[in-house]
């Protein structure tokens, strides 16, 4: 597997579950509902 | 009637609203496409379409929910009341895809069965084809019910039924506070075995390995479009009643982007799985991906159990991969048929375990259509033409008609004064101008396209009364059921003022 395809691997990876986090850490901070 | 149900949770929401959007499109649509239209360098049109269609319509959908308290009949009639044909064209079309989901979703887990034991032998093609659908020479070709798929199709409607009649929190809640960490934790456990696997790192390598050339074709980015709009369960009711049943003062646009980013993880996950194993099916066999790539049906029941044949402990992955399939299929069926039964009893004052009842009566007899031997040409053709037609057809409308003639204001401000962060001009743009341009593109494409070229090699009249037919049924369903309801407010009117 070449380094690029491993890049794109994780930039997929992180936008997405990183994307998500960001959103629960957000909910988790301003307690909303 | 009584005061409407809440979901217990938040929690127990966005794992209904993430099981809901999680279905088979993920493992079987989203990898091929990746490897087709550009391998990593796809993902970046599919991030654009993400934040500029999947998010915005998802925040839209859940606002209307959320703001008129209703599914969505109901809700699409209290904001204007010549708009309730657009919400009954949603509900036709969750009960067109309810109806045949269900027999795939009845495969998945007769499947799961068969794999404890390989019992798809060696040839998974002529089991899958002829012995376990006994599948027909065509679709005119109707055969008999097939007992044995039949069987499992009534059982998944008793799981359906089982799950709506006990309510939103006791039923859905609790399905997919149970079913969504299984999900996970399977797919998980699957992937670092098969990531491990000799040659995977050949299928990852075709998967993600970027082709920049192809992110200046349009057609990369239409497919992106697409399968942002076919993977969140959009524009067909499903978040519009799900949000129906959220607190008064719950966040919209941070739950809904959760959603759309946990759906989308869930399919770079499967992406990654699924090419793991077919890089090892490849090495395995001396062939290059391409004789072993696929994509919808064929991938999941014929190209999977090939591959999970040579692999190390076969029966343990063969049955977690089938309950994980049943498992994303069973959360999405359970949404498209609350759809249904949520506008039964919220247009009709229905008591929730009648409409229930009746509708899984009704749905399980049309279901049992699809187990007939030509049972699974008929879903071919009605998956292509309500996808193709009835969903993107009424999602141009739903988004043109509520952002440029209904009340878009309202709706944001109602987003903006109980959302974790606000939606502004970007958001508004996506929907009024970006969204119908893609969308109207793709309607455009596929009807030309369906028009130049018979899909499948299908018999004409095939394509007619199973395709064609249905799109034509859904337009005079939804404006007949909008025309009875104005007759009706008409005569109520009249009766007052005598």
């Amino acid at each position: 597997m070449s380094l690029t395809a491993i890049i794109f691997m994780i930039f997929a990876l992180v936008v997405t579950w990183g994307g998500a986090t960001l959103c629960i850490t957000i909910a988790i901070k301003k307690k909303s509902k | 009637m009584g005061k409407r149900e809440n979901w217990g949770t938040r929690m127990g929401f966005i794992f209904a609203a993430v099981g809901s959007a999680i279905g088979l499109g993920n493992i079987w649509r989203f990898p091929y496409l990746t490897y087709a239209n550009g391998g990593g360098a796809f993902l970046i049109p599919y991030f654009v379409a993400l934040l500029t269609a999947g998010i915005p319509i998802i925040i839209l959908e859940m606002a209307i929910g959320h703001k008129y308290k209703s599914s969505p009949v109901v809700a699409f009639s209290r904001m204007s009341k010549h708009a309730e044909w657009m919400g009954w064209m949603q509900v036709f079309i969750a009960f067109i895809i309810g109806i045949y989901y269900a027999v795939i979703v009845a495969w998945a887990l007769n499947f799961t069965l068969i794999a404890t034991k390989l019992g798809w032998g060696t040839n998974t093609t002529s089991f899958f084809y002829n012995h376990f659908l006994h599948v027909s020479s065509g679709p005119l070709v109707l055969g008999g019910i097939v007992p044995n798929l039949a069987i499992f199709a009534i059982i998944t409607w008793l799981l359906i039924w089982i799950t709506l009649f006990s309510g939103i929190r006791k039923g859905i809640e609790f399905i997919s506070k149970i079913f969504m960490p299984i999900l996970f934790v399977g797919l998980i456990i699957i992937l670092i075995r098969v990531v491990t696997l000799k040659g995977a790192g050949y299928g990852l390598e075709w998967l993600f390995n970027p082709h920049f050339d192809s992110i200046f074709e349009f057609k990369t980015w239409t497919a992106a479009y697409g399968q942002i709009f076919f993977s969140l369960s959009i524009c067909y009711g499903i978040i519009i009643a799900y949000s129906s049943y959220l607190h008064d003062r719950s966040d919209i646009a941070n739950n809904a982007t959760m959603t759309a980013f946990i759906n989308c993880g869930f399919s770079v996950l499967s992406a990654i799985l699924i090419f793991s194993v077919l890089g090892y099916a490849a090495t395995q066999q001396g062939v290059a991906i391409k004789d072993v790539a696929g994509s919808g049906i064929g991938l999941a029941f014929i190209s999977i159990p090939m591959a999970i044949n040579m692999m190390p402990a076969p029966k343990v992955i063969g049955t977690l991969f089938f309950l994980a399939l049943f498992v994303a299929g069973f959360t999405s069926i359970i949404s498209i048929v609350e759809v249904c039964c949520s506008t039964i009893i919220d247009k009709y004052k229905m008591n929730r375990r009648v409409a229930v009842s009746i509708f899984c009566f009704v749905g399980c007899c049309f279901t049992l259509v699809f187990t007939a031997k030509g049972g699974v040409h008929i879903l071919d053709i009605v998956d292509h033409f309500i996808n193709n037609f009835g969903i993107v057809f009424a999602g141009i409308i739903e988004i043109v008609f509520v952002s440029w003639f209904l009340k878009l204001d309202a709706i944001k401000e109602h987003i903006n004064r109980r959302s974790d962060f606000t939606v502004g001009l970007l958001w508004t743009f996506c929907l009024k101008y970006l969204i119908p341009i893609f969308l109207g593109y793709m309607a455009i494409g596929n009807l030309v396209e369906e028009l130049t070229t018979s899909y499948g090699n299908y018999a004409k009249q095939a394509i007619f009364y199973y395709g064609w037919a249905i799109v034509i049924v859904m337009i005079l369903f939804s404006f007949s059921m909008q025309y009875i309801s104005l007759k009706k407010q008409r005569a109520k009117i009249n009766e007052v003022s005598k």
